[in-house]
Parts: structure tokens; C-alpha cells; sequence
């Protein structure tokens, strides 16, 4: 397998980026842009994702309907995301029909229409999209611990935007954030896949180097700390009881990100970083799956940390045992935790957590979509280079920063607590 | 600016091993060398086609059981093992079989077999664990009571096949699990799990050989009895009047609709014709044309979508969608509409290109990885397709005619018979 990797920055800033893998005749394009939720003010949370959506509706050379259709027709996929710092787009395409998602992302880079109709149709469709998650209890309860999780940073919305936003964002507001976040100098063109990088490098050369590029300072805001336990209730349908415990975590970039990803490991179970394929690995020898689950005070317990630009959460969600209330859950969750704030672990059970990062690397390597995906998502937050010494950072966790990080992120810090209580329950 | 070099090619019976082991288990490998790791995919043939209606789930419940615990190992024993080397493995029952699907770095595939045939072979179904498992499902099923999509489709099976195994859901009923004892698991066990329609593939980093080796050390010695399970299953007819229910969920934001009616079986010859229409109907693209109408035009939802799935005895034809609630029968009409169209015009001549070249170009996709190709190999031999199936799969899908697809589509789909159900908020029998 080559791992060639190519980094450029063109003059108008464009970052491009170039892995070669030729193991299948498939090329993996994305283009990713500084601007999703992290960007966004009060009064217009969700324009990032509905901008987003807005990219599928044409532009003057590829109306509405034409791409879906043009890159189906060459046995593609793709698809787009919008997240806290980030919004991408991607192309998965047999190698030979490649050029065809260059185009299109360069061309819907500057050219998208956004008519006046099309924005209309498409707040029906994003309210709908919203309404499908307002009907799953595990969306409100964490849309209420993030919103109590950050008093002033935009991290506390939703990605998707508040209810009361989509109904009164209007088409220049959308236009007027595509124009300023969708532009060279804020976008980062990462390509993985079947092709020599030299001719690519020419191409996307010739395709955006003559296109000019503003550069976007990213907004900067204050620390926004969790200094206190804060609570927060949700109720709704049902009979299952959900808790959540959110604490402040590390950003991407800071080297506490690596003792953090073994310190939730050890608790929860591995988290993957892989989006496209790979698959996970159970937690049922975690820490607290043996003191929760397995004890019957939990029906099941995940923990999700994320690489982000500046500190976002830690969350750790609970489903609740029937027969038992969050209060004893949270006590036991607490017993665990202190035990990690006491004492260091052993060095072996950080081996074991770095030997599971490293088997879930190789099951995310097989498949190109991702490979294209990690040279991007690095970008939004650190590096590639981030990614190439994943593995290796967390070999390098030793018992004594772990323990560090765990007082330091844990044990002094502040926290939410959701409860997601059911109408109908005990 | 392609520049081809050591790919794959597309498997055929020149990479595809495939052996049947003395107890009938049947065996495929398939080596990639560009990668770390290796898949592990297959079922045995005990499936919930073998529960009794007053414990329906057995099948379910046995096989989430297996890992809870064997004659050598006990449930923290087997994950810690699993866990310890990033190794995953899982079972799953559906209607014709229990499923297993597992991987690991290619050092490890030893210890995935060796715990592959101890939790098929040897399982104990320890009262704790199972109490505890219990709780688990029941859980799951309360969350499903919740859930509107997974409402409207225990709906609309048990709408379409009345009387059925297709119609009855495989994580059972509240009531059912309930009333599961750790006798029937064993018991269950016992019956219906043996080598005999045992299909395993193992597909990554590993000579076939090798492969072939383990299989025979870990999983050589499990005596079947030579008796091949066929379940009796009732004739399935497609529904003879319109059906319209609506399950009412309160408290929610969204509808969810399903609706449709049967289709082909998976070895039907109109098969590959109607998957090719169900893609134009409501894939291709943003959605096919249903996506086009429902959502792109109408901004009616997020989702509009079909879906076509056979199985050995029969299959279903469905479009499913998530609306607003005040929407749900301007989106049925809308749909409604679409079939109307579907089974009385040709598709265009272009929509045919499209979805060809879709189907073809599509295939490497469908292939670069480990668990792609395991998928794909399991579904040869399931239905019997060959080892050329995938080599051949091209030439196949040019050959088929728009009126091909027409009749398909003819054969399975009356809009005015159609299975019709929404979940959501709204008085029961109506919604919005």
C-alpha cells in the first residue's frame, strides 16, 4: 500500500491534500470548509446545514437534480455533513470518472444558485429533518445538556439549528454565509484514492488556482468553563430513563486529547474515528458496562469524545435499568470515576487501549471513503499529521498523565447532568 | 487520471475458495493482502421461523445468548479475549437464520473462530445472564414502542403477511420474551443449531489454506445429524383490498409512513428487473422519483424512499417516509401517484441508461473492503448464484429490457392494493 501524502497551499490559499491508494480503482474527493455551528450567531443557528443543503440545488451549469443523477449514473456516492467547525462534501467514484466531482465542487463552490423557491421548499425539508429527531428522546436530552453545557459559545446549539431559526432565516441570510465561508482560502480539497498525484495536483491546480481567496478569521471566543454541576430535566413519551453526564473536554489539537481518548476507553469502551465502514469494537469489559450493566443498574452505556477546534463535551449517555433510578446510576458512575482520580492504572491497560486504537485504524484503512475523510477532518482541527501519530500518541500515554488529565478534566472540573424521564415511568 | 495498478479484481471462481466440510459446513475465502485485518460473515439455519407464536423472539433471544457465556469461557471471559485485540464478533437472528458477522487484525482470526465455534457449539445460557439479557430486550422493545418508523414497520409486516414468519417480528413481543425460560433457549439451541446449513466466509489478510485449516480445528468436530430443517411455511398472497392503519404515538414531532406490497422472491427471474425499477422508483439519485416528488418538489419530508427486499420465500416492495403529521395523506397521494405512473408507463429510455450504468459502475464500490466482499459472497451462496455471479452480474444488468421492468413491477405492484401505514401522532385509525 503507498502512503504518499501530498500537501499543497496554492496562492489564494487552498489547501490540498493528496493520499495514493491503489488498491481499487476508486477515488475518494472531498472539500471541506472552516464554517458549521461554531460559526454562527444568535437568531441564525442551523444556516450552516441549511447552506449545505442549499449546495444540492444547482447551479447555473449543473441545475437541481442533474448532479444527484450525473454522479449515480457513474456508479458514485455522495453525500454532505455539517457539524460544529466544519462542512464537507464528498465524491466516491470509480477512478476513471473522477473529474466529473471536481467539476462540481468547483463549480458549486462559487456558482450556487440558491433561488428564492428552492429556499422555501427546502425549510419544509429541514423542519422535517428536525422533526424526525425531535421524536427520538436521546435528540432533547441532548439538545438541553448542550444547551446547559456552554453559556456564551455557539457550541451549545444544535447543528441543526433551533425551530424558531429555521422558521425566519431567508434567502439573502443564506447567500450572504455561503459567499463569505465558501471560498478557496477557507476550504481544504483532500483526495485519497487511485490516481498519481502529480497529474491530480495539476488538475486541481488548474481548476482553482486563478479563483481568488478571502480569508475568514475563525471567530474567537472566551473560554466558556463548566465550573459548577449543573442539572437538567427533560421529559417526554415512553417508559425508558436516559442520563447523561456531560463534562468539558480537551480540543483536538491539544496534546491532553490523547490521555483523554484513553481515559474514556478504560471507562466506556473504544470510540472509533472511523465514519465509513470498520465498524466498532464492544465495551462490555469496560469499566462502567462491569459496574453498571453488569450489575443490572444499566440497560447499556456509551461515552462519546470528539476531535474538535476548541473544547467541546465528553459525554457519557446511560440507559437506565427499569428497576433503578439515575440517582443510584450516577452514584455508581461516581465510584468509578473517583477510582480513576485516586490511583493510576496500570500500564497494561493502556496497551490493550492503544492495541484496540490501532485494530480499528486498520479496519478504517480498508475503505478509500474514509481515508479521504481523516486527510480533511484532521485539517478542522490540527493536522494530517494528527492523524498519522494517533496511534503512536496514544502509545505514549503513560499512567501518571492520564491520571493528570482525569483530575485534571474530571475531577476539578464541572459537569451536566441530563435525566430524560418518561411520562408514563415509576 | 486513473492509474491502475494492483486493484482487486472483481471476485470470481478463480479467487473465491469454497469448500464443504465433512459435517456440511460450507466454507469461502477469499484473500486480501492489501489489508491488516480479516471479516468473518456466515448463519447457521436457525432462524425465528422455528418460534412458537406464544414465545416468538426464542430465536433472538438465543442467539444475543450465545456470548453470554460457554463450557469454557464466561461472558467477561469472551470479551476480554474479543476486546483485548480489537476484535469484534455478534450474532443476530432474522427470519431463516441466526447470523454471525465478527473481525479482527489477521493475527487475531485464530481466537475469532475458536470463539465463533465455542459460542455456536457450547453455550450454557446462564440464568443470570439471561435475566439480565431480558431486561436488556425488554428495554428494546419499549424503545421500539416509541420509535415511529420501527412501529409502522411491525405494521405493515404483520399487515402483509397474515399468518407468517415474514409478518411477525423477530425481537418478539413484551409478552413473549416474558414468557422465555432458559429451557427453551437450551432446548431451542439444541434443535435448531448444526453444521449442516452452515455457511462461513472469511475474506482479508489469510491464505486460503490456512483458512481453511482453522476452520476444520475449531469447527471440524461439531456433529450435526444429517437432517436437514426445512420449515413449513403458508402460501403468501398479496393483499386483496387496500389497507390503511395508522398507529398512534403521542408526543411526537413526525410521522412515519410505510406503505407497499409483496415482490419477488430473491431467485424470482423478474428479480434483477424489479430491482432495477425500484431504483428508478425511489434510489437513484436524490431518492429516484419519489424523492423527487415528495421531497425535492413538495419539500415534503427528509426522507422518501424505496426499497426492495427478497428473500427465499417471498419479498416486499415498500417506499417509507418521515412527514409532518398534517402531511401524511397528501404524501401517500403523492407516492400513490408515482406507483400509479410506475406500473402503466415504460421508464424512459435515459432513466434505464442511468440506472444501468449505476448498477455496473457501482460494483468496485461495493467491493473495496473486506466486509463488502464477505456480504457479497455470503449472498452467492445463500441463493445458490455461482461463483461467476458478481463477473457475470454486468452482462445481466445491460440485458434487461424497460419492459422487463414494467412487468415486474406489474406483477407485484396495484396501487389500489397497497398496505398503507402511519405512526405517529393523531387519533388511532387517523392521522394528523
Amino acid at each position: 500500500m503507498t502512503d504518499q501524502i501530498t500537501k499543497t497551499r496554492l496562492s489564494n490559499g487552498l489547501t490540498i491534500l493528496l493520499k495514493e491508494i491503489h488498491t481499487s480503482p476508486i477515488i475518494s474527493h472531498w472539500v471541506w470548509y472552516r464554517v458549521g455551528s461554531r460559526y454562527e450567531v444568535p437568531g441564525k443557528t442551523g444556516i450552516s446545514h441549511w447552506v449545505e443543503h442549499m449546495q444540492f440545488k444547482g447551479t447555473p451549469r449543473y441545475p437541481a437534480g442533474i448532479l444527484d443523477q450525473a454522479i449515480s449514473r457513474d456508479g458514485g456516492m455522495w453525500n454532505a455533513f455539517t457539524h460544529l467547525d466544519w462542512t464537507t462534501f464528498f465524491e466516491t467514484m470509480p477512478a476513471d470518472k473522477i473529474d466529473l466531482a471536481l467539476d462540481l465542487e468547483s463549480d458549486r463552490m462559487f456558482n450556487s444558485r440558491f433561488d428564492s423557491e428552492e429556499v422555501d421548499s427546502e425549510r419544509t425539508v429541514i423542519i422535517s429533518e428536525r422533526e424526525g429527531s425531535e421524536n427520538e428522546p436521546l435528540f432533547k436530552l441532548d439538545e438541553a445538556v448542550q444547551q446547559s453545557a456552554f453559556s456564551h459559545h455557539p457550541y451549545r446549539n444544535e447543528v441543526i439549528g433551533s425551530m424558531q431559526d429555521l422558521h425566519t432565516i431567508q434567502r439573502d441570510d443564506l447567500y450572504a454565509h455561503y459567499r463569505r465561508y465558501y471560498n478557496p482560502a477557507n476550504a481544504v480539497v483532500a483526495v485519497a484514492g487511485d490516481f498519481e498525484s502529480s497529474r491530480m495536483l495539476d488538475a486541481l491546480t488548474g481548476i482553482y488556482a486563478s479563483k481568488p481567496g478571502q480569508v475568514v478569521e475563525p471567530p474567537s471566543y472566551p473560554q466558556d468553563l463548566l465550573k459548577e454541576e449543573k442539572r437538567v430535566e427533560v421529559s417526554g413519551e415512553g417508559e425508558t430513563t436516559f442520563l447523561e453526564i456531560a463534562y468539558r473536554a480537551p480540543a483536538g489539537n491539544n496534546p491532553d486529547f490523547f490521555p483523554f481518548t484513553i481515559f474514556d476507553s478504560l471507562l466506556t469502551g473504544p470510540t472509533s474515528l472511523n465514519m465509513f465502514g470498520g465498524g466498532g469494537i464492544s465495551n462490555k469489559t469496560s469499566r462502567l458496562y462491569r459496574k453498571l450493566v453488569e450489575t443490572e443498574y444499566a440497560i447499556s452505556v456509551n461515552g462519546s469524545l470528539q476531535a474538535t477546534f476548541d473544547p467541546f463535551l465528553y459525554t457519557i449517555t446511560i440507559t437506565v435499568h427499569p428497576k433503578r433510578k439515575p440517582e443510584e446510576v450516577l452514584t455508581r458512575v461516581d465510584e468509578v470515576l473517583q477510582s480513576l482520580l485516586e490511583s493510576p492504572v496500570s500500564t497494561a491497560e493502556i496497551e490493550r487501549a492503544s492495541k484496540q486504537a490501532r485494530a480499528l485504524f486498520a479496519y478504517g484503512s480498508e475503505n478509500i471513503t474514509n481515508q479521504g475523510f481523516w486527510l480533511g477532518y484532521s485539517e478542522m482541527f490540527a493536522e494530517y499529521s494528527w492523524f498519522l501519530n494517533y496511534v503512536d500518541q496514544l502509545t505514549r500515554v503513560t499512567p501518571d498523565n492520564l491520571l493528570k488529565c482525569a483530575q485534571e478534566y474530571i475531577g476539578n472540573a464541572g459537569r451536566v447532568i441530563g435525566i430524560y424521564t418518561p411520562k408514563g415511568g415509576k | 487520471m486513473s492509474s491502475p495498478n494492483n486493484h482487486h479484481s472483481i471476485p470470481g471462481p478463480e479467487d473465491i475458495f469454497r469448500q464443504v466440510l465433512p459435517n456440511g459446513i460450507t466454507l469461502l475465502t477469499r484473500s486480501n493482502f492489501n489489508s491488516a485485518s480479516v471479516v468473518i460473515s456466515g448463519y447457521v439455519a436457525s432462524g425465528s421461523v422455528y418460534d412458537p407464536l406464544e414465545k416468538l423472539g426464542l430465536a433472538h433471544f438465543s442467539a444475543l445468548g450465545l456470548t453470554r457465556g460457554t463450557q469454557n469461557a464466561d461472558f467477561q471471559t469472551i470479551f476480554d479475549r474479543l476486546e483485548s485485540v480489537g476484535a469484534s464478533l455478534g450474532f443476530g437472528a432474522s427470519v431463516h437464520n441466526t447470523s454471525f458477522g465478527g473481525r479482527s487484525l489477521a493475527e487475531d482470526l485464530p481466537l475469532l473462530l475458536s470463539t465463533l465455534a465455542d459460542c455456536l457449539m457450547n453455550p450454557t445460557f446462564p440464568v443470570e445472564q439471561m435475566e439480565r439479557l431480558r431486561a436488556q430486550l425488554l428495554t428494546g422493545l419499549a424503545i421500539r414502542a416509541q420509535d415511529t418508523a420501527d412501529m409502522a414497520a411491525l405494521e405493515f409486516d404483520a399487515q402483509l403477511f397474515p399468518n407468517h414468519a415474514y409478518g411477525r417480528p423477530e425481537d418478539g413481543f413484551t409478552h413473549t420474551i416474558s414468557a422465555i425460560t432458559q429451557p427453551d433457549l437450551v432446548a431451542f439451541h439444541r434443535k435448531y443449531y448444526r453444521p449442516e446449513q452452515m455457511i462461513l466466509v472469511i475474506v482479508g489478510a489469510v491464505q486460503p489454506a490456512k483458512a481453511a485449516d482453522l476452520v476444520a480445528r475449531y469447527l471440524g468436530g461439531w456433529l450435526g445429524n444429517c437432517e436437514v430443517l426445512k420449515p413449513a411455511l403458508p402460501a403468501i398472497h398479496p393483499p386483496k383490498d387496500s389497507i390503511r392503519k395508522h398507529i398512534r404515538i403521542p408526543g411526537k414531532s413526525q410521522a412515519d409512513i410505510i406503505m407497499g406490497t409483496l415482490g419477488p422472491k430473491r431467485k424470482a427471474p423478474e428479480y434483477l428487473p424489479a430491482l432495477l425499477g425500484n431504483s428508478i422508483l425511489g434510489q437513484f439519485g436524490m431518492m429516484g422519483r419519489i424523492g423527487e416528488s415528495v421531497r425535492e418538489k413538495a419539500g415534503l419530508a427528509y426522507y422518501a424512499s424505496t426499497s426492495l427486499n427478497a428473500w427465499p420465500e417471498s419479498g416486499s416492495w415498500e417506499v417509507s417516509a418521515g412527514v409532518n403529521p398534517k402531511n401524511v395523506e397528501r404524501a401517500i397521494d403523492l407516492v400513490k401517484e408515482e406507483l400509479h405512473r410506475f406500473v402503466t408507463e415504460l421508464v424512459t429510455e435515459a432513466e434505464l441508461e442511468d440506472n444501468k450504468s449505476n448498477f455496473i459502475g457501482r460494483l468496485p464500490l461495493m467491493l473495496e473492503s473486506n466486509s463488502g466482499v464477505a456480504n457479497s459472497l455470503l449472498n452467492l451462496e445463500r441463493f445458490d448464484l455461482g461463483l461467476d455471479y458478481l463477473q457475470r452480474y454486468p452482462q445481466r444488468i445491460r440485458a434487461i429490457s424497460r419492459e422487463e421492468i414494467l412487468a415486474a413491477a406489474r406483477k407485484y405492484i396495484d396501487p389500489e392494493k397497497l398496505v398503507v401505514i402511519s405512526a405517529g401522532p393523531g387519533k388511532k385509525g387517523k392521522a394528523g
